[in-house]
């Protein structure tokens, strides 16, 4: 077989075997957005009144809308939760063993994306099934159309993971860049709130918003969802991703000696 | 063709040069041990040999392959054996293994037939079901050199593969290794332990980043114990 396809097959499949051995993690994957969905929901749903937007074509409950903002979260936190792994794997050594494969070092770090990304999926796909179980359903068609939505922005969010792991030296300083990074991206965007409300309250935050990659994973997700697809959204998510991935691959470069230090 | 050679290999972190201009060679069949205290750049040397660092100044050849200009050929000839254990601990000895087949492009019947040989010759064929984390610390290096040899690499370099192991198990692990120099394969082996050394074994003494001899064991020594003339030559003397 072409090694390239047996190390992507091997690396995807260890990090789901890792991602199954870990249950509190799925657990925590899906008892985060659920409390959002269930709890966060349910009180603001009056404070939020929703006009019709699109892909919505009448009026839609708060729970609705953010359902495709917390599938978004899923991904998101899985994405730092990886770059979390990628850091303890090098502080542990075992992230030597796959930089010192024969393979080109931008493939290795894609088959890593590429596991991380087949979990996210199945996270979100396991939140949409609990959300549907609630009665917050979407279009039996959006449940497929959402896939490629999902792996692109779930690639999104790997690739910056992989980014600020490629950064970050040492354990300790992670929860302060997962601070930086997560609240930040997840807050502003349109996961929780359209981008027209944000607009009513500060252009400035508008403007941020809409640059924001998340803010277009999200929207890509929404109308994946509702069986559109968002061309900008997509462009958007797509450029983001060979941003990081490139800027990723350069930070596992061993002439930058972020790779691997003094044993 | 040389089996390894290091020439003009110089480092530094910062301002702090940890390399200076490194040069030696180990030939062919050959168990080469790096002898130096600890801070001498073993660790360093290492990391640029494997191409985890990268340094403009100098050349580093594994089985004839320039590591720089051809680094995938170079590394796919190249067997390493870390000095922090690297098994995923809640994978089984033939998971580990299977996932550093592939790593190196070895899948199906090829990597059952390679782990199975590999594992068989490190007498830990019996325990390829078991999870790492149930295996004491000279299998779990055991494990590791299997995994090493996998590939069927024409260098081996190892990275003070006996820290933390028991008398019995470095003396089991130190003796394979140089059995496996005999049958053939290239050991550069970096140690402080003078110990695992024997007379007839090539060696290369770093201190303070530099090549301060090169050698057999036995015309590095003389009259003196290898011990002793290691403390003389990087001026530590025992507490």
């Amino acid at each position: 077989m072409n090694p390239y396809v047996t190390s992507l097959q091997a690396i995807v499949y260890r990090e789901g075997l890792r991602f199954i051995q870990q249950r509190e993690r799925f657990a925590a994957a899906l008892v985060r957005p659920l409390l959002w969905l269930l709890v966060f929901a349910a009180g603001f749903r009056a404070a939020l009144g929703l006009s019709i937007i699109p892909p919505y074509q009448t009026y839609i409950t708060y729970e609705v809308y953010i359902v495709p903002g917390l599938c978004g979260m899923v991904m998101l936190f899985n994405g730092m939760q990886s770059s979390l792994s990628l850091v303890y794997d090098r502080e542990m050594g075992s992230m030597k063993l796959l930089l010192t494969s024969p393979l080109p070092r931008w493939w290795l770090l894609f088959c890593k994306l590429m596991g991380a990304t087949a979990i996210s999926v199945a996270q979100v796909y396991a939140f949409l099934a609990i959300t549907a179980a609630f009665g917050i359903v979407v279009p039996p068609l959006g449940y497929f159309m959402v896939l490629p939505a999902l792996i692109v922005a779930g690639l999104m969010l790997g690739a910056l993971g992989l980014l600020l792991s490629g950064f970050v030296r040492q354990l300790e300083n992670f929860a302060g860049i997962m601070n930086f990074v997560i609240f930040p991206m997840f807050f502003m965007s349109s996961a929780l709130y359209p981008l027209w409300k944000m607009a009513e309250s500060s252009e400035f935050l508008h403007a941020i918003c809409a640059v924001n990659p998340f803010t277009h994973a999200v929207e890509l997700i929404r109308f994946a969802l509702y069986g559109q697809l968002n061309v900008a959204a997509l462009g958007w998510t797509l450029l983001a991703t060979v941003v990081f991935m490139a800027v990723a691959i350069y930070s596992y470069n061993p002439s930058r000696t972020g790779v691997a230090r003094r044993g | 063709m040389s089996g390894l050679e290091v020439s003009g290999v110089s480092y530094a972190y910062g301002s702090r040069l940890a390399l200076q201009n490194v040069s030696f060679k180990v030939p062919s069949a050959t168990f080469c041990a790096l002898l130096g205290p600890n801070g001498a750049g073993k660790s360093t040397l290492f990391n640029l040999l494997t191409r985890l660092f990268s340094t403009p100044t100098g050349r580093i050849e594994i089985a004839g392959h320039d590591l720089r200009a051809r680094p995938r050929i170079a590394l796919s000839h190249l067997g390493i054996v870390f000095q922090k254990p690297t098994l995923d601990l809640d994978l089984t000895v033939r998971q580990n293994l299977k996932y550093f087949a592939a790593l190196h492009g070895l899948s199906g019947a090829m990597a059952d037939k390679r782990i199975d040989l590999c594992l068989d010759r490190l007498d830990m064929l019996e325990r390829s079901g078991e999870k790492a984390r149930s295996l004491n610390g000279g299998h779990r290096r055991r494990a590791e050199i299997a995994r090493a040899l996998l590939p069927e690499p024409d260098v081996l370099l190892l990275d003070e593969p006996t820290v933390g192991l028991d008398t019995a198990a470095r003396r089991g692990i130190t003796d394979y290794v140089h059995d496996l120099a005999k049958q053939g394969a290239t050991v550069l082996w970096a140690t402080h332990l003078t110990d695992e050394i024997q007379h007839d074994d090539h060696l290369v003494l770093l201190h303070q980043g530099r090549v301060h001899a090169t050698g057999t064991a036995r015309s590095f020594c003389g009259e003196m114990a290898l011990q002793d003339r290691f403390l003389q030559m990087t001026g530590a003397s025992p507490l």
